[in-house]
């Protein structure tokens, strides 16, 4: 079983959201998404500023196999993302949920991270896959 | 259900990621397709290539109808053990498969043809052979394992029986050598040497093992395709197909139009479109800005579109992305590429990217 860690928020789509606790949050993809990937060799960053809708496509990861869109899991403003996956985007197969995030939100409604899916309801997602 | 090799529980204990391909249950890589890709570049890896359909052609109209059966003529195999690569074509010009073919002697050929078509070709050869003294025998009783890379003769070499050994070790490239029970081809589909050893399904899990224990990696097909497409070679189903021909598909080194008297499946066609004036050319392309090619992308030159990539991907030796793309001819090498509805600067290049470990295109 992949690594689920007990403290962060979960999309069915795959995306991990962490609550930096002042007032933005950091997105990447799960282990579990990662490993089903394979080896990650290209990773389209979205721009700072950009305002994305819940669910809006805002980045892309590529692995040997295959294209991915990655989905902002609330409505917000992306204010950093992460310029280490220009030149090392196999930093999320290594380390998906550190080194691996892949950008930072600030939602326009915080009490919505409360919606996503907890580890558990997550665990049962890709449980439910297999 | 998915045909299973006769590896198949092998790549499961090694915990392969299984992807059905071509009607069978294979192995996508275990673990890292990249470092697969790597260790046959820099080293030794193996693949389970038992999905591949060994047909054997005998009998005393056996060279006649090769003859007529394929693009490329069977005549140049003079020597045995020669090899030769060459295409089947329908009467349309069109590639029915892509097959090696290896000369064993007076009247007695092997080819190797690809798994998902095995059933369409065996069909096709013995409807071409109907009425001619030859026998076509699918050899579904035997397995294959490439090893591949600067290592990979040394290390497989102990493991083969005295005799073969020494003669496995003697020929050149593109011929094989064989005993009683296994058949030894200096071939491969990675850029680099090697051997594809067909052998009894019986012993195919000894080999593997042997192999492992000498260091060989296992591969899967993931590493296989970035592994071909660095080396320049085509994917039947994906660079042609019944519809494109080998004069469309990089191919025509291939196709054999002397002696002028000699009749092949498709030479009619294939005439015809050798000089119309609207072929297109299949080139490698490599991308200069970012992004990774896949097939079907549309290729532009000067805002309209020209062609489209027919195979793409990661190359992890030039650590760029990399195709091969069909197109209308075009006055300069730089062009665009469409990746999600971004145009993105790409240069037309000449395949192989890599032979042997070392890069063939400026980059």
């Amino acid at each position: 079983m992949s690594d689920v860690p007990a403290d962060l928020r979960y999309t069915k789509s795959h995306e991990w959201v962490r609550n930096n606790g002042d007032g933005t949050v950091t997105v990447g993809i799960t282990d579990h998404a990662q490993e089903a990937l394979g080896d990650i060799v290209f990773v389209e960053i979205p721009e700072t500023g950009r305002e994305v809708e819940a669910e809006e496509a805002c980045a892309v990861v590529e692995s040997v196999k295959a294209a991915s869109d990655i989905y902002a899991p609330l409505a917000g403003e992306v204010i950093e993302s992460n310029d280490l996956l220009n030149d090392s985007p196999d930093a999320i197969n290594n380390s998906p949920y550190d080194e691996g995030w892949i950008f930072r939100l600030a939602p326009n409604d915080m009490a919505a991270l409360s919606g996503l899916l907890d580890a558990a309801a997550y665990r049962q997602v890709v449980e439910d896959e297999v | 259900m998915a045909l299973r090799t006769p590896l198949f529980s092998e790549h499961e204990r090694l915990g392969a990621r299984m992807v059905p391909f071509g009607g069978w249950d294979m192995p996508l890589h275990y673990g890292s397709q990249i470092e697969e890709h790597h260790a046959v570049r820099r080293g030794a890896g193996m693949f389970d290539v038992s999905h591949m359909r060994p047909v054997d052609i005998e009998g005393p109209e056996a060279l006649a109808f090769l003859r007529y059966l394929l693009a490329n003529d069977a005549n140049k195999l003079t020597t045995p053990g020669k090899a030769l690569y060459s295409c089947m074509l329908n009467p349309q010009g069109g590639v029915v498969d892509d097959l090696i073919l290896f000369f064993r002697g007076a009247g007695r050929y092997r080819a190797v043809v690809n798994a998902a078509t095995a059933d369409k070709d065996l069909a096709w050869m013995q409807l071409q052979g109907e009425g001619r003294r030859v026998r076509i025998s699918r050899r579904d009783d035997l397995a294959m394992i490439a090893v591949q890379g600067p290592d990979a003769r040394a290390r497989a070499a102990p493991l083969l029986r005295d005799g073969l050994r020494e003669a496995a070790l003697r020929i050149a490239p593109f011929f094989a050598a064989e005993d009683q029970r296994w058949f030894v081809g200096r071939t491969g589909y990675t850029g680099e040497d090697g051997f594809e050893i067909i052998l009894p399904s019986e012993d195919s899990m000894g080999l593997w093992r042997g192999l492992a224990a000498a260091e060989v990696r296992p591969c899967g097909l993931g590493a296989r395709d970035t592994l071909r497409l660095e080396a320049g070679m085509n994917l039947y189903g994906q660079d042609m197909d019944e519809a494109i021909g080998p004069l469309e598909s990089g191919l025509s080194w291939t196709v054999a139009w002397t002696p002028e008297e000699r009749e092949f499946v498709g030479r009619e066609a294939l005439k015809a479109q050798r000089d119309h004036p609207e072929r297109r050319d299949f080139v490698g392309l490599l991308l200069t800005g970012r992004g990774i090619l896949r097939p079907g992308q549309a290729v532009l030159a000067n805002g309209r579109v020209v062609g489209e990539v027919t195979s793409g991907g990661f190359s992890p030796t030039l650590e760029r992305s990399i195709a091969f793309a069909r197109i209308a001819p075009i006055p300069s090498a730089h062009c665009t590429v469409v990746i999600r509805g971004r145009e993105v600067s790409a240069r037309v290049v000449n395949p192989p990217f890599v032979r042997h470990g070392t890069i063939r295109v400026t980059l």
